[in-house]
């Protein structure tokens, strides 16, 4: 695993990354769990996705790439953020919308990004992040890099348009890209019997001739383990892949919602009985890792956790005479003198005061 | 497809009673669902889950999933299979959760929809309703807060309504689903949940291409649609009891066809005017009513046109931002004032 930082392990036995990666799991669960709660405090706005019970997923998936490949995913992301490294405090500054937040407070949670760790946001329009993907690996290739793209989509945005002609075009042009499909069982309130006439989503891949896979996503080393062999093959022979991972959102779609309408109680609990962090820990004690050590991770995350909303508290908002900041690149000055004469709202004034650039 | 479909008026249910937009938007639709079997409704989330925002609530258990069709998030896909159904002659109402989403069907609405009727010599018609609402506020951010209501209104072919409050609400979806045309009818987020008195006359439509005077007023004329008109309403009374100021404020509630007629004999009474919308006004609504208020309106004038609107930027998300962005009530006072002579131009 590239990107998780090993933490000083109290731990003398050898189990790999799991150690870490259940830890990133962990503060996953609990950042959500803080999100949520700042949000019901009206601290945190507009939409926030909720990833609890998909943890396995998203950090099976982020810990099979390298410190150079790149990420992209979709609104429900926080816990993507925080498994590729970006700090809890930037990520939560961003859903304080604060000014150290990881986009400026500019993004708020459906638009998170760092590019320092590669990760190229942070979409809102279902869907919308595919062809960029592409992109970037059509980028990767003509620069002749080993480099590959793991683009993360929800199973509602295998029915859009832009799915099709995303995977055609990583096909036709054998792009270094894996479409990591998180299936949770449902877009908003409809499940993916009811979205989609093909439901075994892995198995549309076959259609552009490439390999599509689907793995029980709430197994973090059986997610791990095809997301890297397929990234793998994504670098060094260019072959793009879907690769499906199985889970389930234990919150409603976004922290309005209940999530109760379209699905029993039931199915919850059911759900949350096989929870992915319950067998990952399950995992760690069989190897021999005392329940001591793990409770101690436990501590040391929601200690994080609670720093990161004191920092986002302590953050300053973005400076409001500064509202276009970053909207045109530097240079642009020049281009827009001329729109000051007769002009009432001030496009020219935006963007000499909001200052260009970042 | 179903011959003419039209049932026999039902007798009406006289009276007035109070209710939300997102609920007179919904007895538009069973009241027309009831009249003309062609009427259906498809969407995302518009049945099991009631609509993203409830406006589609309990249709699916009272007309059953043939007219209450849950789509797959296909934007592209559904308001095309509507341009194919209405041009079979099926009224369908199509609902998509915001404008923005429009936006990935855009060819369909643009390309095909807004085409049929010209480009075919008139040989077939487009009877297709999209109802979606626009509107920011809540901190939705650069990609769920946008206005595009002046790119659809500057498009031949379509027509274009929005409700302001839930009369127009009912009264334009009726009219909407009864016109022979494609009709765009945007409904706004922050209105959903505003209450007014309707008629629940089901013969009782708002015609399309007719404006209303929503507050009478001789100092000044503000126009605006959607919510714009909700804030000029609120910015009038203020103007009113801190500045003695009397405006009028001309509800469009039809972007195309423009009732221009109502607003210039408002202009020539006020001999000035302030134009209000919730999207960016560069190439906007308020630019097209700005041209058109100087050419009708030359000699009325005693003061520029004026207009008030999003500031233009992505929307961001921190609250401050969004907020010094929008526009809000102080920026259309400001402005109304400046309009008057009685603060500095804007
Ligand atoms: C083009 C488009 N249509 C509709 C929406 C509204 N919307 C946001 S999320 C969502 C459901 C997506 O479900 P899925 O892809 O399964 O992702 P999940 O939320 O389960 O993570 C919908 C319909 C949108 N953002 N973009
Ligand atoms: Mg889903």
């Amino acid at each position: 695993m590239a990107v998780i930082d090993r933490t000083d392990s109290p731990v003398d036995l050898d189990v790999g990354d799991l150690y870490d990666q259940y830890r990133m799991m962990f503060l996953i669960r609990r950042f959500e769990e803080a999100a949520e709660r700042q949000y019901k405090a009206a601290r945190i706005g507009g939409y926030c996705h909720l990833s609890s019970g998909q943890e396995a997923a998203t950090v099976g998936a982020v810990s099979a790439l390298q410190p150079d490949d790149l990420l992209v995913t979709g609104y429900r992301s926080h816990g993507f953020a925080l498994a590729r490294g970006v700090p809890a405090d930037a990520v939560m500054a961003e859903l304080f919308g604060r000014a150290h937040g990881c986009a400026h407070g500019r993004g708020g949670s459906m638009h998170l990004l760092d590019v320092s760790r590669g990760y190229y946001g942070g979409w809102g329009i279902v869907a919308g992040q595919l062809p960029i993907a592409t992109g970037m690996a059509l980028s990767l290739v003509r620069r002749g890099a080993e480099q590959a793209v793991l683009c993360e989509l929800g199973d509602g945005a295998v029915n859009m348009g832009a799915w099709h002609e995303s995977l055609n075009l990583a096909g036709v042009w054998d792009l270094p890209i894996v479409f990591f499909v998180v299936n949770n069982l449902y877009g908003m309130g409809t499940s993916v019997e009811r979205a989609s006439a093909e439901p075994d989503i892995f198995k549309r891949a076959g259609a552009y001739r490439m390999e599509g896979e689907r793995v029980d996503g709430d197994d973090l080393e059986e997610v791990e383990a095809a997301t890297a062999r397929l990234l793998r093959a994504a670098r060094e022979d260019r072959r793009p892949a879907v690769l499906e991972a199985v889970t389930y959102r234990y919150r409603g779609h976004s922290v309005a919602d209940a999530g109760l309408a379209y699905r029993t109680r039931e199915e919850i609990e059911e759900h949350r009985s096989a929870d992915p962090l319950a067998r990952t820990r399950e995992i760690l004690e069989s190897r021999g890792v005392p329940p001591e050590g793990i409770d101690a991770i436990e501590a040391e995350v929601e200690a994080e956790v609670e720093a990161a909303v004191a920092f986002a508290e302590r953050d300053e908002a973005p400076a409001v005479d500064r509202l276009a900041a970053g909207m045109y690149a530097p240079g642009s000055e020049g281009q827009f003198e001329r729109m000051r004469p007769g002009s009432p709202f001030g496009e020219a004034e935006l963007v000499f005061a909001g200052g260009l650039g970042a | 497809m179903s011959g003419s479909g039209v049932a026999a008026p039902a007798p009406a249910r006289a009276g007035l009673e109070t209710m939300t937009y997102r609920e007179a938007l919904r007895l538009a639709m069973r009241q027309e669902m009831e009249r003309d079997e062609r009427v259906f409704v498809m969407g995302e989330e518009v049945g099991l889950f009631d609509g993203s925002y409830k406006v589609t609530a309990g249709l699916l258990e009272e007309f059953g999933p043939d007219r209450v069709r849950d789509t797959p998030i296909s934007e592209e896909g559904f308001v095309g299979a509507g341009v194919g159904a209405a041009m079979l002659g099926e009224r369908p109402i199509v609902e998509v959760m915001t404008l923005n989403f429009l936006l990935v069907a855009m060819d369909q609405v643009v390309n095909h929809a807004a085409k049929i009727g010209a480009m075919f010599g008139g040989e077939v018609r487009c009877p297709l309703v999209i109802r979606t609402p626009n509107g920011a506020g809540n901190q939705l951010t650069a990609q769920h807060s946008q206005s595009f209501d002046g790119w659809f209104a500057g498009t031949p072919g379509l027509k274009v309504v929005a409700p302001a409050n839930p009369a127009d609400a009912k009264g334009l979806l009726k009219a909407a689903i009864r016109d022979d045309d494609p009709v765009l009818v945007i409904e706004n987020l922050p209105i959903y949940k505003e209450k007014g008195e309707v008629d629940l006359d089901p013969e009782l439509l708002t015609p399309i291409g007719r404006a209303a005077v929503a507050r009478e007023g001789s100092d000044l004329t503000v126009v605006s649609h959607s919510f714009a008109t909700v804030r000029a309403l609120r910015v009038a009374e203020k103007l009113a009891a801190e500045h003695g100021v009397s405006a009028e404020v001309i509800d469009l509630r039809s972007l195309r066809p423009l009732d221009v007629e109502t607003v210039a004999a408002s202009v020539a009474k006020t001999n000035r005017v302030l134009c209000v919308e919730e999207g960016w006004p560069s190439y906007g609504v308020t630019a097209e009513l700005a041209a058109r208020i100087q050419r009708a309106c030359f000699d009325d004038l005693d003061a520029p046109v004026e207009r008030v609107g999003m500031a233009e930027v992505p929307l961001p998300y921190a609250k401050e931002l969004e907020l010094a962005a929008m526009p809000n009530e102080d920026r259309i006072e400001r402005a109304a004032l400046a309009v008057l002579d009685l603060a500095p131009a804007l």
